[in-house]
């Protein structure tokens, strides 16, 4: 018992945990702000969510994409780079896969893996660009990689516009059948609920990020790069390779996040008119999880139930969906200013000590 | 089409569209420049064409000086927004590269959000009627092509050029830009004699407010004239990376900005000449961002970033 205190206590845990409250917190403040009742808006965020299975399995369809970008800039931070361009892997891994699925007619027991592998690889590439002008060119990997998430966006569309877009139309061919993810008896279960696949592969990642990073060596000097490249170098690692390398293992997650979006939720891909955003609210969960892969999870659940939420304060509160674009911003922010999240901290840690 | 008028609209709309990232860069440059990463000037820049925008459209009836009103208004969002910043960079000692982004994510957030309840859930501001019109400088303005090209702008041109100039002064040359210089660099040094270096950073990350934000302003009420979601894409980074190319100096900045505008510019063109059966579109709005990675891949140059650049400053620290 004591135990679970002592867990439940830790900055590790307290920060984000307050990090969360005091950006619920300034989301009331803007909603009163707004003339909106906060109380009213986050009941119905709630609601909106357990209100039904239909509600609760799209949001178990929203939490899966932010596991894998959640993963992806987790995995880069744990080697010291900072990978914002989850989002542009995100989109690459969407074309490779629409690609792979349209264009291939192949048995279902080759498609589908093939068309996420198709999916992970595009990402990891597409993230090793950035890698590479970090390593070889010095080029900080915050720009780049800002950069590529624009170029990805216009390369998909171009790319959708050119093949796979019948004239006249918005979005690409339907996915073969036998590409698709989707998990039928799943999704009936749950009033058809677009439920698949890659929630499971999504865990799996997880898992292989764990292993990858702290059961390989491998993972132990990426990680050794990530705290001190100079003694890192001067051990005998390869710096600039295991630059290269972060990067492609991180655009990896984030591809597979964008090929189960397509196999699994949609079956085709839309002309995109903006950034879908999973990769910015990856950033936002890889720091409240800590950058671990539970913490990860964990994170990726709270954000999918922000943002699924999000239309039941629209509907029921008036309260325009980007009220939560400002939630999970704070929650970034305290959580990178923790010296102002301790400041509550302080006192819980005090009245722990003076209980015992 | 002849040729020396496709140069001249060319020169003319790499000024228009260079204006806001010149603002930008120079923004980025005072904040960097006293040692803080300032990766929020995308956010800052909306802020500004979200504040330029809807306070123009309040008091457009009082006619030409409205945009002046929403432009310095802009300004003053920029600074406060920027406060948050500082705080978390400065006093709490935060990582200023997850700040920033924060700071990004929460300038595009708020601003949409404000955006539908001022304007009844519509997702953009209506259209002003009253921005900035073309200043046309007296004679130099009708020399053939050439006047077109220079002394034809929005005053917000002419207002960033002389901006870079001040800042170039007010940096190398009054003791205010040498303690800025300082605490940026040596910070340890600064302390040392006497100047108070959280309360020049603090000063420098505002000033990168107010001017990031008033080269947003200047999107909105030069060429767009609304604000939307998608009116700031990119061009805060893009403005990052000017300031980065062009060696965190005034001057250098300022060219890198006029390069990086050359990508809209053609942006622009291309599509009024009606040059998208040959060129896909898709391919002529990445340009910019193209051009940006190939520019920042071309150039190395590390050692120039100002030596105490991202390191919070501790009082009495080695």
């Amino acid at each position: 018992m004591n135990k679970a205190i002592a867990v439940f206590t830790k900055e590790s845990f307290l920060v984000p945990v307050i990090a969360i409250i005091l950006g619920l917190l300034v989301g009331a403040i803007a909603m009163l702000a707004g003339g909106f009742n906060p109380i009213l808006a986050y009941t119905a965020l709630v609601e909106k969510v357990f209100g039904s299975a239909y509600n609760f399995g799209e949001t178990i369809r929203q939490i899966t994409p932010l596991i894998f970008t959640g993963l992806a800039v987790a995995f880069a931070f744990r080697t010291g780079l900072f990978n914002i361009g989850a989002e542009g892997q995100f989109i690459v891994g969407m074309v490779a896969a629409t690609t792979v699925g349209v264009a291939f007619e192949l048995p279902a027991i080759i498609h589908a893996p093939l068309a996420i592998l198709a999916g992970a690889i595009a990402g990891g590439l597409w993230g090793s660009v950035a890698g590479y002008l970090k390593a070889k060119r010095g080029v900080n990997e915050v720009i780049t990689s800002i950069m590529m998430n624009w170029i990805a966006l216009y390369l998909a569309n171009w790319v959708m516009n050119s093949f796979f877009v019948p004239k006249g139309q918005q979005r690409s061919e339907m996915v073969h059948d036998s590409a698709i993810i989707t998990i039928t008896w799943l999704s009936q279960m749950f009033d058809n609920a677009r439920l698949h696949w890659g929630t499971l592969i999504a865990v799996l990642a997880a898992i292989f990020f764990y292993v990858i990073m702290w059961k390989t060596r491998t993972g132990y000097e990426l990680r050794a790069v990530g705290l001190n490249p100079h003694a890192s170098e001067y051990a005998g690692m390869n710096v600039n390779r295991n630059v290269i390398k972060a990067m492609f293992i991180s655009g990896l997650f984030a591809g597979i996040g964008g090929a189960a979006e397509i196999l699994g939720v949609f079956h085709y891909q839309a002309i995109l008119t903006a950034q879908p955003g999973y990769g910015f609210d990856g950033i936002a969960v890889a720091l409240i999880g800590g950058n671990t892969p539970i913490g990860v999870i964990l994170g990726a659940i709270l954000f999918g139930i922000l943002s699924f939420g999000a239309a039941g304060i629209k509907f029921t509160a008036g309260v325009p969906v980007e009220l939560i674009r400002v939630v999970i911003a704070s929650v970034i922010f305290f959580v990178a200013a923790h010296g102002i999240v301790k400041v509550f901290v302080k006192p819980i840690l005090k009245k722990k000590e003076g209980g015992n | 089409m002849d040729w020396a008028t496709v140069a001249s609209n060319l020169v003319h709309d790499t000024i228009v569209f260079s204006t806001a990232l010149i603002f930008a860069a120079l923004g980025g440059l005072y904040s960097e420049r006293s040692g803080v990463v300032n990766i929020a000037l995308e956010g800052m820049m909306i802020i500004g064409a979200f504040t330029g925008a809807v306070i123009t459209n309040v008091i457009q009836d009082s006619g030409s000086i409205a945009p002046w009103i929403g432009f310095i208004a802009a300004a003053v969002a920029g600074a406060i927004f920027a406060l948050p910043h500082a705080v978390a960079s400065i006093t709490f000692k935060a990582d200023q590269v997850v700040s920033g982004v924060a700071l990004n994510f929460l300038a595009a957030g708020l601003a949409v959000y404000l955006t539908k309840i001022i304007y009844n859930g519509a997702g953009q501001t209506t259209t002003l009627t009253e921005v900035f019109d073309k200043w046309e400088i007296p004679g130099l303005a009708e020399i053939p092509y050439l006047g077109h090209a220079l002394f034809e702008a929005y005053p917000t041109s002419f207002l960033a050029f002389i901006i870079v100039f001040l800042t170039w002064f007010l940096l190398f040359k009054t003791s205010f830009g040498l303690r800025l210089r300082a605490v940026g660099e040596h910070p340890r040094a600064a302390d040392t004699v006497g100047i108070n270096v959280k309360r020049m950073r603090y000063i420098a990350v505002m000033i990168s407010g107010a001017l990031a934000a008033m080269g947003g302003a200047t999107i909105t009420l030069t060429t767009t004239s609304n604000f939307s979601h998608n009116t700031i894409s990119g061009q805060g980074f893009i403005a990052l990376a000017a300031l980065i190319f062009g060696k965190w100096h005034p001057a250098g900045a300022m060219g890198a900005a006029l390069f990086f505008g050359i990508a809209q510019a053609i942006k622009a063109l291309v599509q009024v000449y009606g040059l998208t059966q040959y060129v896909p579109t898709e391919f002529i709005f990445m340009l910019p961002y193209v051009l940006t990675i190939l520019v920042m891949a071309g150039f190395v140059g590390r050692s120039s970033a100002p030596a105490a650049l991202g390191k919070p400053y501790e009082t009495g620290s080695r």
